[in-house]
């Protein structure tokens, strides 16, 4: 049951980008780069017979949370699934240079959101799309050596796949609501290569378990988890401090660790329910039929922490 | 199975690789005078979790030794491994570990090359040779985000129709030639034209090298990106001028 006061609120999962970005910054705070207005658009999707969008799904900008200046970029995942692409992935690398460029000046900003929600890399522009995960890549961990940390919310519809399973990983910290999903293969492309049996896309329950927000914050692929309203991911956003992990080699030597270990425990497991079972917690098969205050309580309870990444 | 023609041609001076599990190859070899590490992922082997953490970890004991050695990565996987059980386990969290290993070995003044000698595709791609400083494809070459039959699946276009279109735009397609135009592979060697060894001492010997990420240059001069370089940096220079006018306002 979604008790009322989160019910009546707008929920990050049906919300558009922009509506997202809203309902994070200070009202009003928000400044647009390269928007609607400049009608900057792929030069690809003619070649498709597709129509192109004027800010290519990709809205970025600086705004403020609590008086605090930011960064913000959102995909818009009904946009050609969010995709990555030459212009869209432009936009956010141009952003989060110029991020690490004025770290230390009084042009800076304190913290960088990516309000991730993507299929990954778009395939009619594949080639250009996959360049700009990797240039991403490259200039969040910019962002990071510069000591601004990077937050990924994860929440959307299309959730963060493909490259934005690569580019979540390489955030600081990240926010999840049980509507988020991360993956790298996406479970209909795995269906479609290895069979229904090895993944059945259609099995909902399943897909959840597998790359749900619950089964990633629990095994460490999320440092938050949040109820699925826009004012949830703003508090928790709001939150984050520049304790974070700096990027580093203690923190990448205490990752290694934490993925082998992951690995050596978990390996053999096929099924969350399995891995919920090795780890000693309570309800091992029920975790998706917890209620989100039952869930949140047993996050605390267990003390999970993965914040090396 | 050790890739031993392209070591022996890259590396003529002398080498101590061997292979080691999940498909990897570590070791050290000299080229041009220099002690130079190698690590490398073999047989076109799908990138899972085993494979990622082990080269992660040799790449950051390589790091943590000091010794500022290049490090040259011999790349011959597929994909990255497509199983209910490695997304299970967070397989982006892996694959993007790895990238972020490689690339702090760039950052901390190891010279990362990688030499492309088979396919590496999409997720596998981004985490191994498209996280070094500079990408060589040679023989056997093939790059690609997806191949151009599930591309049309998910474009739902005609195969024929598609195969057309690549040839009007690198933009898609697979292939080192399109790749290179978008500015991933830095450069298109020929092992049996006898220059690879020099070539190589030739890239390990320029430092110091600079850190910065120019493959949207490299990619605006070849025409196989002709607009992501002049966007990002708009972006950059509106960025600057809204906190600009903000204080002054």
């Amino acid at each position: 049951m979604i008790p009322e006061n989160v019910m009546n609120e707008p929920s990050w999962y049906e919300s558009s980008a922009r509506a997202r970005i809203n309902g994070l910054l200070d009202a009003d705070s928000f400044s647009e780069i390269l928007g609607p207005v400049d009608r900057v658009m792929s030069p690809h999707l003619a070649l498709f017979d597709l129509p192109p969008a004027f800010d290519d799904g990709m809205i970025i900008g600086r705004g403020s949370i609590d008086g605090r200046s930011v960064a913000v970029a959102a995909q818009e995942g009904q946009f050609m699934g969010g995709t990555f692409a030459e212009v869209s992935g432009a936009k956010l690398v141009g952003l989060l240079r110029a991020v690490a460029r004025s770290a230390g000046t009084p042009q800076a900003v304190s913290t960088v959101f990516l309000l991730l929600d993507t299929g990954g890399v778009r395939l009619q522009e594949a080639n250009a799309g996959e360049m700009a995960v990797s240039e991403t890549i490259r200039a969040i961990l910019d962002v990071r050596k510069a000591g601004v940390p990077v937050v990924a919310l994860i929440g959307g519809r299309a959730g963060a796949f493909g490259g934005g399973g690569l580019v979540t990983a390489c955030c600081s910290h990240i926010i999840i609501s049980e509507q988020g999903r991360i993956s790298v293969s996406g479970p209909e492309v795995i269906e479609t290569n290895k069979g229904v049996e090895e993944f059945d896309s259609r099995d909902r329950a399943l897909v959840w378990r597998v790359t749900g927000g619950r089964s990633r914050v629990l095994l460490g692929g999320a440092d938050a988890y949040v109820k699925g309203d826009i004012a949830s991911f703003r508090k928790s956003a709001a939150q984050v401090s520049n304790s974070v992990p700096s990027f580093s080699l203690q923190t990448l030597e205490q990752e290694q660790e934490r993925l082998e270990q992951r690995l050596q425990a978990y390996g053999g497991c096929r099924d969350t329910p399995e891995i919920w079972t090795i780890a000693g917690l309570p309800t091992p098969d029920g975790i998706a039929d917890l209620t989100e205050d039952e869930f949140i309580r047993l996050l605390a309870k267990e003390g999970i922490r993965h914040d090396a990444r | 199975m050790m890739p031993d023609n392209l070591i022996s041609v890259l590396f003529p001076e002398g080498h101590s690789l061997s292979s080691g599990a999940e498909n990897t190859l570590s070791g050290q070899a000299r080229s041009g005078g220099k002690d130079v590490e190698v690590l490398g992922i073999n047989n076109g082997a799908p990138l899972g979790p085993e494979t990622a953490i082990i080269l992660a970890g040799h790449v950051l004991e390589i790091i943590k030794s000091n010794s500022k050695a290049p490090i040259v990565f011999l790349i011959n996987t597929a994909s990255q491994r497509m199983t209910r059980r490695d997304e299970m386990l967070g397989l982006n969290e892996y694959l993007a570990h790895l990238a972020k290993s490689i690339t702090l070995a760039g950052a901390s003044g190891h010279r990362t090359i990688s030499v492309l000698y088979g396919t590496a595709a999409a997720g596998a791609f981004i985490a191994t040779a498209l996280a070094t400083q500079t990408m060589i494809a040679v023989d056997g070459a093939h790059p690609s985000v997806m191949d151009l039959p599930s591309i049309a699946r998910v474009t739902k276009l005609p195969l024929d129709v598609l195969a057309e279109k690549a040839k009007e735009t690198p933009v898609f397609a697979p292939g080192v030639e399109p790749l290179a135009a978008t500015g991933a592979v830095t450069e298109i060697w020929k092992l049996s034209d006898g220059q690879c060894a020099e070539r190589l001492s030739v890239l390990l010997a320029d430092e110091p090298v600079s850190d910065i990420d120019t493959r949207d240059v490299l990619g605006a001069s070849r025409g196989g990106r002709k607009v992501a370089l002049e966007i990002a940096k708009r972006v950059e220079d509106a960025f600057l001028h809204i906190s600009v006018s903000e204080k002054a306002g």
